[in-house]
């Protein structure tokens, strides 16, 4: 199981990570592209709503299942991946390459309250 | 607890991701469930099906019994060897299971039903048994080889199996010598050309202790192990019917795209029949093609101009690259229509067409 150290994670299996524009770029994490499976369609919020702390936002679908999404800290929805959606393959080849959408945060610093690394790893390993 | 079959260590070895399935540990895929789908439709893949249960009905009072059990009628099974699709109903013509019947002699037929009715099924069959002797076969295992090349990479790793099956037809199947040393007591080889894939194939019943002898000879032949993931899009696509999702013992098999496996003809009473006849049919089975971008799922609600349906089975498919389902439609729905899916907010558009969506390596409907 792939979990980079230079990202937070979000118990609900959502990666998000702050970007020098100060946006917080969010994805699913590797862990979470695997138990999914091929994933086929991917519905993604639009630009501009507001989101808070938990709150369901985008869909991921694989042949097997839908999959929920939520948003791992409160902001507005600065972009969503395009590039994604037209090739939803690309999150199972590379979940960390492959982000969903961008956030502009309320507040930068709620990203101390997700699992880092470690916590997150092992979370994913009793799961 | 859950169950295992014979190849459950085979599967492990494989990296088989293992899950619950009508209480047995069964392999969903062993890698990416659209590639093992790839290989059946293009080339050899092949399932552990030993959760399914052979039962062998043995006596002189066979066909009676099962005249009366099947809504199909085993008078089409006119030579040894021959097999039938069937639904098995209850008195008030709902589905109990779906099995094949195979007819050897007038004293022997074997059926095959699913693994999560086998227990319900068995005590339904006994129950109506009189001097039939019924035997569940708990001491075989299955693994079905399903595609274009699937016969003759099954020969290839199984030489000894050819002569008895090469002049098979789809829907024949044949006693088999055994494979295998050492000789089990109950030595029981069968090769059926069946399959729940849409493809060419065999389906190999063998004694549970050779199951893993044949399995890793296929493998060395170049046959792709595939999961329960790929069955359930490869039926789908193919059109045909799950069990316990397209039907159950409350649909009617009229009212399920089963008709033409139910035979109504005069002359032979069956459990159900009086039910099917005295019931108007007002719901329809049909296939839906998503027209617009998502995937359609199990139980979401269809509104048509001639009220409302719901989708029995739905999935991405991967010869089609879209989404597509089964769905129990109300009368008067026709194919061409277009029609609304309710898919969390948002309603979507999907057209109605008429399963099978794509069976031996083709896409069998046209694009919308």
């Amino acid at each position: 199981m792939n979990t980079p150290a230079n990202l937070k994670y979000a118990r609900s299996h959502e990666w998000a990570r702050l970007d020098a524009d100060g946006l917080v770029t969010v994805g699913i994490s590797d862990h979470a592209q695997e138990a999914l499976g091929d994933i086929v369609f991917l519905e993604l919020p639009q630009v501009g709503r507001k989101l808070s702390a938990g709150e369901e936002c985008a869909v991921v679908e694989s042949v097997k299942a839908a999959s929920d999404i939520y948003a791992p800290l409160a902001g507005e929805v600065a972009a969503v991946n395009q590039a994604a959606v037209d090739a939803p393959e690309s999150v199972n080849q590379d979940a960390y390459a492959a982000w969903l959408f961008k956030l502009k945060p309320d507040n930068a610093a709620d990203l101390d309250a997700l699992l880092d690394a470690g916590a997150y790893a092992k979370l994913a390993a009793e799961a | 607890m859950t169950q295992h079959t014979p190849l459950h260590a085979a599967h492990l070895r494989l990296g088989g991701k293992l899950v619950d399935f009508a209480g047995w540990d069964m392999p969903l895929h062993y890698g990416s469930q659209v590639e093992e789908h790839h290989q059946v439709r293009r080339d050899a893949g092949m399932f552990d099906v030993s959760h399914m249960l052979t039962i062998d009905l043995e006596g002189g009072g066979a066909p009676d019994l099962l005249r009366r059990l099947l809504a199909n009628d085993i008078g089409k099974l006119t030579a040894p060897g021959r097999a039938l699709y069937s639904c098995m109903l209850n008195p008030q013509g709902g589905v109990i299971d779906d099995l094949i019947v195979y007819f050897f002699r007038p004293d022997f037929y074997r059926l095959v039903v699913n693994a999560g009715t086998a227990e319900k099924d068995l005590g339904w069959i006994e129950q109506h048994a009189g001097g039939v002797a019924v035997k569940p076969r708990r001491d075989l295992a299955m693994i079905a080889v399903q595609g274009p090349n699937a016969r003759a990479k099954t020969w290839a790793a199984l030489p000894a199996a050819q002569a008895a099956s090469a002049e098979l037809k789809p829907f024949q199947a044949a006693m088999l010598p055994a494979l295998f040393a050492p000789e089990t007591r109950n030595a029981s080889y069968m090769l059926a050309r069946t399959g729940y894939t849409g493809e060419d194939g065999f389906e190999l019943t063998l004694p549970a202790e050779h199951a893993e002898t044949a399995w890793n000879a296929l493998l060395a032949a170049g046959v792709k192990p595939a999961g329960l993931g790929a069955r359930d899009t490869l039926r789908l696509e193919a059109g045909m019917a799950l069990y316990g999702q397209d039907m159950d013992e409350h649909t009617s098999p009229l009212e399920a795209g089963l008709g033409w496996t139910v035979a109504l003809d005069a002359g032979r009473d069956f459990i159900g029949k009086q039910a099917l006849t005295a019931r108007p049919v007002d719901k329809q089975s049909l296939g839906l093609l998503l027209i617009d971008k998502g995937v359609l799922r199990a139980h979401q609600k269809i509104h048509t101009a001639r009220g409302e349906g719901e989708i029995t089975s739905g999935t991405f498919s991967p010869t089609l690259n879209r989404s597509i389902a089964l769905a129990r439609l109300p009368v008067g729905v026709v194919v061409g229509d277009t029609v609304e899916v309710e898919i969390r907010d948002k309603r979507l558009k999907a057209a109605v067409v008429k399963p099978p969506f794509a069976r031996n390596g083709k896409i069998l409907i046209q694009d919308v």
